[in-house]
């Protein structure tokens, strides 16, 4: 057994993951802020806005949902760990960063899918048919993965104070509701509105999402894969990079 | 066979150098003691060499495994108790030595039959289903030893492992060293406990302001400082110190309790001065010990003399 090659460092960070599960995201409280906080803004939206239809609106509420949920905890649980004295346990076990940072990364992938999947079956109730399966089931794994490599980016910064990267997390994720065509159509955006949300990777979701459900599109569907493919690549390694410079400043 | 190897060591911390060009090694099978004053740089060193923070120059290498480069192969083969407990508090007993267990790599059957084994001769198994936050600190430490010990690691790095805890506790931990070192596990014990030091370690080091300032075994370093004795003397009345402070040959006086503490470089000098002075006033000496030199004076000797 090789302890640092890919195949055990993958079977630790499961282990970390796991852990995080029971831990953080099993737990009541958490799975009703995870569905209750996109249903609100869903409503919101649904009651100011006389002219957008259902099935516009819907597929804007699965990306919020996977947005909210991917990041719900995973920027603060290094906060935790580091207060608490555990990440000092995890970091002197033979488990590399990567695989801590890997191991956070699943936990919030595997629970944004969870819930995500649940708004999905709303929009079936709702009378919305899934006319592209595979490209929902695409969408979300990619936007899942996409998002919780962005919680993890927030994580980064140094702080044992868990509110500190919550409130980086907020400050954050509310513009980009706003910018990324989510409850708004991407072609009534201003042009400036438009560039803003070319760099939002919840732009790129929601219109798979859209697409899945109707049909319709604002990017090739080609577009929105590639580009999400590509921001979960460079976030992941960006967070892996900043956190094994950052982690022993949280020690 | 050097079990760890380090050379120069060096961490910074803004302005302040906590651990200052330090260089030890220990022997495999040894139980080697590391001692200083608080904020010495101990849990600093300590973290160096299990891989928690990077160094900033030097070198260590643990297990024959650079400690920068090969953090992870390191740490495949050692176990690490911290000096604060950090169980998962909302996992239970059980469900921390699993956890332990996977980061370990070791297989569900393999980890279940060592966790049995480690909570029974820890005394833990009726309590393994409870969550640890409902456990007492001396359950909680002895918990975080069984975690360390689970993967069966040569090495074992222990900070403060009996601060704060019971007799019990406390006895139970070190008669538990003493065992797995007579099996072979080379112990890296800091702590600022000097008896336990004393009774427990094959060498120890001690550290002052980051830097290293003495390696070598317990009773080599009290032999170090026998140029200074002790003696402890008690009168049949009250006797001012100013008064024994005055006699001839001695250096030092101390109250301790109903007694007084000198120190003197001669020996026989000072117990001749207290005869005379017992019969000069006309008291008795109820009691008169002469102290052999402990590792504690070994300690106060050794970090008073370095200047910071």
């Amino acid at each position: 057994m090789n302890p640092a090659g890919l195949p055990e460092q993958a079977r630790r960070a499961w282990a970390i993951a796991k852990k995080d599960i029971r831990l953080y995201y099993a737990k009541k409280s958490v799975l009703i802020f995870g569905v209750l906080m996109p249903v609100f803004l869903f409503l919101a939206f649904f009651v100011g806005s006389n002219q957008l239809p259902l099935s516009f609106l819907l597929p804007g509420l699965v990306g919020v949902t996977l947005l909210f949920t991917a990041t719900a905890l995973s920027p603060a649980i290094l906060a935790w760990e580091g207060r608490h004295g555990n990440l000092e346990r995890l970091v002197s076990c033979p488990v590399s960063i990567e695989a801590i940072v890997m191991g956070d990364m699943v936990a919030s992938i595997l629970f944004g899918i969870g819930i995500t999947i649940l708004t999905v079956f709303i929009g079936l109730a709702f009378g919305l048919s899934l006319l592209h399966g595979m490209t929902m089931i695409v969408s979300i794994l990619l936007g899942s993965c996409c998002f919780s490599a962005i919680g993890m980016l927030l994580a980064v910064p140094p702080t044992n104070e868990p509110s500190t990267p919550m409130t980086l997390s907020l400050l954050i994720k509310f513009p980009l509701i706003f910018i990324s065509g989510v409850f708004v159509p991407l072609d009534q955006l201003p042009s400036w509105g438009l560039a803003f949300s070319a760099c939002s990777p919840l732009t790129y979701f929601t219109d798979l999402v859209r697409y899945s459900f109707t049909g319709k599109n604002y990017f090739p569907v080609i577009v929105d894969v590639a580009i999400l493919a590509v921001l979960t690549l460079v976030f992941s390694a960006g967070s892996m990079y900043l956190h094994k410079r950052t982690m022993p400043k949280r020690i | 066979m050097y079990t760890i190897q380090a050379d120069h060591l060096t961490k910074s911390f803004g302005p302040v150098t906590a651990v200052n060009d330090v260089s030890l090694a220990v022997r495999e099978g040894e139980i080697f003691g590391f001692l200083g004053p608080n904020g010495a740089g101990k849990t600093t060193t300590t973290r160096i060499l299990t891989g928690v923070i990077p160094l900033d120059a030097g070198s260590a290498a643990v297990l024959g495994h650079d400690i920068s480069t090969e953090a992870v192969q390191a740490k495949q083969g050692f176990g690490v108790v911290p000096e604060i407990s950090n169980a998962y508090t909302d996992l239970t007993a059980w469900q921390n030595l699993m956890l332990m267990g996977e980061l370990y790599g070791l297989a569900r059957a393999q980890a279940s039959r060592r966790a049995s084994d480690l909570l029974t001769m820890l005394g833990l198994l009726e309590r393994r289903e409870e969550k640890v936050q409902a456990y007492s600190k001396g359950m909680k430490q002895r918990l975080i030893l069984a975690m360390a010990l689970l993967p069966e690691p040569e090495l074992l790095f222990l900070d403060e492992p009996t601060s704060g805890l019971d007799v019990q506790s406390s006895q139970m931990i070190l008669d538990m060293l003493r065992d797995m070192n007579r099996d072979g596990t080379t112990i890296f014990l800091t702590t600022h406990n000097m008896e336990e030091a004393n009774r427990l370690c094959h060498r120890v080091a001690i550290i002052r302001n980051g830097r290293l300032i003495a390696v070598d075994a317990p009773e080599k370093l009290k032999m170090a400082i026998e140029s200074v004795h002790r003696i402890e003397v008690s009168f049949s009345r009250e006797i001012a110190g100013d008064a024994l402070a005055a006699l001839q040959g001695v250096t030092g006086v101390k109250r301790i309790g109903d007694k007084w503490q000198l120190t003197a470089e001669k020996q026989d000098t000072v117990i001749q001065s207290l005869a005379a002075f017992g019969r000069e006033n006309h008291t008795a000496i109820v009691t008169l010990n002469t102290l052999a030199p402990s590792l504690d004076d070994a300690f106060l000797r050794l970090t008073q003399e370095v200047s910071p």
